[in-house]
C-alpha cells in the first residue's frame, strides 16, 4: 500500500503541532469556542451529544495491520475500548477529552493516519470500492486514483472552503459497490469501444434532506485526465454554489438549479483551461502512487482442504456462502468480516477485535484491511486454504457471523445515542431488528437484503438507498421512523419511496417483519429477491402489509 | 395574551471533557440534570443563559432545554434531553455509570464539576 513521501510526514507532523497549539489556546482562553470551532473540524473533531467524537480518515478504506493495531491503543488509552467503522470508511471514537486530541492525533501521524478534512467544507476522505484490488469484476484497482484524489484535494487552497462538503467516490468495477451514484463526484471505470479504461464521470449525486441520484457529465474520460476534469468540476462548483443557504449549497442543488445541459457546458469549458496546467506532472506522480499499489505475491497452493472443509463443515460452509466473494485468483477469496453479530452495534469494534483481525491480516491475508462503506472489515487476500483457520480465528473473537448481504447485515448511523444531529436513535433499531430475525430463524431465507437506518434527514445512514430505508424522526416530540422501500445503492441506483405515516419506536420492528412476511409470500420463488420482488409487484402489497388492506391509517 | 412558558434549565457540553452539564442555582456547573436551576421565567432564563454561555473557558454550546419539576429536581422533557442525562443507550457508558445512582436523581448529592 501507499507509504507517506516526506512531504506527506510533514504535512501531517506540522497540521499536529499546529492543532495541538490551537487545542492549548483553547484551554487556556485565548481561543473563543466560534474562534476555535472551524479549526477542530478541519481537524475531524466534533462536540456530539455526551462528548467530542474524532473522526479519523480511512483513505479509500485501506489499512495495514500496524494502523489498525495503533486504532485498537487509541481506542484503549483514550477512549472506551472500541471504535465505529462509518458508511464513509472512516473510524470515529466517541468519547476522547479534549486535552488528550494531541496525543492521539499523534499517535494517528506515527501510522500515517489523520482527521485532515473529515469534516468541512472541503474535499472529504476519498471512498473506494472496498474489494478494490481483489474483486473478479475489475478492469483496474481504483485505489492509485483515489490517492491521487487526496494528494491533489487534501489543503488544495481553492478547495478549503467549498460551498458545503464535497464527496467523491471511486470504484474499478463495472458493479458499483462504492455507491458513486450518491456522492458529489461518482467515478466508475468501464472500457470504451476501442477498450481503453476510462471513467465514467457523474455528478451531483447526494442523499440528505434532497437525494439525488447523480447524472452522467461524461460516458468515459481517459483516465489521463482525472485530476484536470476533477479540479474543473469543482471550480464550476466553488463558483456556482449556493453559499446564502446552507440547505441548498452541495453540488446536487447546483446541478438542479443550473440545468444538467449548462454545468456539463462550464464543466467542458474550464477542463479546457484546467487541463494544460497540469503538464504531466499529475501523470509522474500516478505512476509512482501506482507501484505502491502493486498486487501482493499471491501464493500458489493447492484448495482441497478448503472444498473438504467446505463439504464436510455446515458452520463454515455457511459463513462462506455468505461472507467470501469472489477473488481474481481463483486460489483466493476475499473475506468480509461482519463486525455485525446480532443485537450488536453495527460498525462498532472492539480494540481486541481490532487486533485479531490485524493478526489475521498479517497471517493471512497479505497485509490488507479494508473498511466497507457497509461497516465491515473486508480481507481482500485469503488464499482458500487458510479460509478454515481464519474462520476458526474470528469466531472465537466473536466476529465469525455469517450475515454478510443478510437481513441483519444492517447499516446504522449513531443516531441519538451519539449525534448531536440525530433526531432519533438508529442503533437499538437495528440492534432489535437484528435480534427478531435471528429470534425467527428466517433471514437465510429471506436472503439477500440491505436494510439502512439514519436518525435524521442527514442519511448517514444511507437510507434513501437501502432495500428497506429507516428515518427516525422526531415528531412532536416523540421519536417516529419512517420507512423508504425499493432503494438501491448500486449500478443500478434508486432512491427509496416513502410508505406512508412513520411507525413508533416500539412499532418500528413489527413494521419490518410484516414486510418482509410480505415478501417471503408473494415472491415467485426463494430466487426472487426482496428487490427483484419489489420492482416487480411495486408498492402496492408492501403497503397493505404495511397498513392493512384498505391503506389507510392514522400517522403515529 | 402571554402564552404559559415551559419552565427551562441552562445545559452545555464541559469544554475539557466534552459531558453534559447544568447550571446550578447557586452558579456551578453540575453534572447532574435534578440538581439545574428549574427557571421559570423567560425574562429570568434569558438572564441565566447569558451568565452561563459568558462562562466559554469552562463550557461550550450553552442552551436552554425545556424541564418540568420532580420529587428529586428538575427532570428533561424532550427525548433528547432525557439521553443527555444518561449517556448511549447501547453500552453502559457515559453518565448512567459514571454517575451511579446520582444520575437517576435518587440520591443527591452535591457534586461540583
Amino acid at each position: 500500500m501507499y507509504s507517506y513521501s516526506d512531504f506527506d510526514e510533514s504535512f501531517v507532523r506540522a497540521r499536529v503541532a499546529q492543532f495541538s497549539d490551537q487545542v492549548g489556546r483553547r484551554l487556556d482562553g485565548s481561543l473563543t469556542e466560534d474562534e476555535f470551532r472551524p479549526l477542530r473540524l478541519m481537524n475531524g473533531l466534533y462536540l456530539q451529544l455526551h462528548a467530542y467524537m474524532l473522526r479519523v480518515a480511512i483513505p479509500y478504506g485501506t489499512l495495514n495491520p500496524r494502523q489498525m493495531r495503533q486504532l485498537a491503543l487509541i481506542a484503549d488509552t483514550w477512549d472506551k475500548g472500541y471504535g465505529h467503522f462509518t458508511t464513509r470508511q472512516n473510524i470515529q471514537f466517541n468519547w476522547p477529552k479534549l486535552p488528550d486530541v494531541p496525543a492521539i492525533l499523534s499517535a494517528l501521524a506515527d501510522v500515517e493516519m489523520h482527521a485532515i478534512q473529515t469534516s468541512g467544507n472541503t474535499v472529504r476522505n476519498v471512498t473506494a470500492d472496498h474489494f478494490a484490488g481483489a474483486a473478479a469484476d475489475e478492469i483496474e484497482d481504483p485505489r492509485p486514483y483515489a490517492e491521487l484524489l487526496r494528494q491533489w484535494s487534501t489543503d488544495h487552497p481553492e478547495f478549503q472552503f467549498l460551498p458545503r462538503k464535497f464527496k467523491i467516490a471511486v470504484t474499478g468495477s463495472p458493479n458499483d459497490r462504492a455507491v458513486t451514484k450518491a456522492h458529489d463526484i461518482g467515478l466508475r471505470m468501464t472500457r470504451n469501444d476501442a477498450g481503453e479504461p476510462g471513467f465514467e464521470v457523474m455528478v451531483g449525486g447526494g442523499l440528505g434532506r434532497t437525494p439525488m441520484i447523480a447524472f452522467t457529465v461524461r460516458d468515459s474520460l481517459p483516465v489521463a485526465d482525472l485530476l484536470p476534469y476533477v479540479e474543473a468540476v469543482l471550480s464550476v462548483y466553488n463558483v456556482l454554489g449556493r453559499r446564502d443557504n446552507k440547505y441548498k449549497a452541495r453540488i446536487k442543488i447546483t446541478v438542479h438549479e443550473t440545468g444538467r445541459d449548462e454545468i456539463s457546458r462550464m464543466i467542458e469549458e474550464r477542463f479546457l483551461e484546467t487541463r494544460p496546467q497540469f503538464g504531466g506532472a499529475d501523470q509522474a506522480l500516478l505512476d509512482d502512487i501506482r507501484a505502491a499499489f502493486a498486487p501482493p505475491a499471491f501464493r500458489n497452493a493447492p484448495t482441497d482442504g478448503y472444498d473438504a472443509f467446505y463439504k464436510s463443515d455446515p458452520i463454515f460452509r455457511a459463513w462462506a456462502d455468505t461472507n467470501l466473494a469472489q477473488h481474481r485468483n481463483a486460489q483466493y477469496a476475499i473475506v468480509t468480516i461482519s463486525v455485525k453479530a446480532h443485537g450488536a452495534t453495527p460498525g462498532d469494534a472492539t480494540s481486541a477485535q481490532m487486533r485479531v483481525m490485524a493478526d489475521l491480516a498479517e497471517k493471512y491475508g497479505h497485509n490488507d484491511l479494508r473498511i466497507s462503506h457497509e461497516q465491515n472489515v473486508i480481507l481482500p487476500h485469503v488464499h482458500k486454504s487458510d479460509l478454515p483457520a481464519v474462520h476458526a480465528a474470528l469466531s472465537q473473537a466473536g466476529l465469525g457471523t455469517a450475515n454478510v448481504g443478510l437481513l441483519s447485515d444492517i447499516i446504522a448511523c449513531p443516531g441519538m445515542d451519539y449525534c448531536a444531529l440525530a433526531t432519533a436513535r438508529s442503533i437499538p433499531v437495528a440492534q432489535e431488528i437484528a435480534l427478531r430475525f435471528e429470534e425467527l430463524r428466517l433471514e437465510h431465507d429471506v436472503g439477500p437484503l440491505k436494510i439502512k437506518i439514519s436518525g435524521c434527514i442527514n442519511a448517514c445512514g444511507h437510507h434513501h438507498v437501502g432495500h428497506i430505508g429507516i428515518l427516525g424522526l422526531d415528531r412532536a416530540g416523540v421519536e417516529n421512523y419512517q420507512i423508504t422501500l425499493g432503494g438501491d445503492g448500486t449500478e443500478t441506483a434508486a432512491i427509496g419511496e416513502k410508505t406512508g405515516p412513520g411507525f413508533a419506536y416500539d412499532e418500528i420492528v413489527p413494521a419490518i417483519e410484516r414486510i418482509i412476511r410480505a415478501y417471503l409470500e408473494i415472491r415467485e420463488n426463494p430466487a426472487e429477491t426482496f428487490l427483484q420482488t419489489y420492482r416487480r409487484t411495486g408498492f402496492a402489497p408492501f403497503k397493505s402489509a404495511l397498513y392493512g388492506a384498505e391503506g389507510g391509517r392514522d400517522a403515529a | 395574551m402571554s402564552r404559559q412558558f415551559t419552565p427551562k434549565v441552562v445545559t452545555a457540553n464541559d469544554l475539557r471533557e466534552g459531558d453534559v452539564v447544568y447550571l446550578t442555582a447557586d452558579d456551578r456547573w453540575s453534572r447532574l440534570h435534578h440538581e439545574a436551576e428549574l427557571i421559570e421565567d423567560e425574562a429570568h432564563a434569558q438572564i441565566r443563559l447569558l451568565f452561563g454561555a459568558a462562562q466559554r473557558n469552562i463550557i461550550v454550546g450553552a442552551y436552554l432545554a425545556d424541564a418540568k419539576a420532580g420529587p428529586n429536581g428538575p427532570e428533561p422533557v424532550h427525548f433528547r434531553e432525557a439521553f443527555r442525562t444518561r449517556g448511549p443507550s447501547n453500552y453502559p457508558h457515559g453518565k448512567q455509570v459514571d454517575l451511579g445512582k446520582q444520575a437517576d436523581g435518587k440520591q443527591v448529592d452535591l457534586t461540583n464539576v
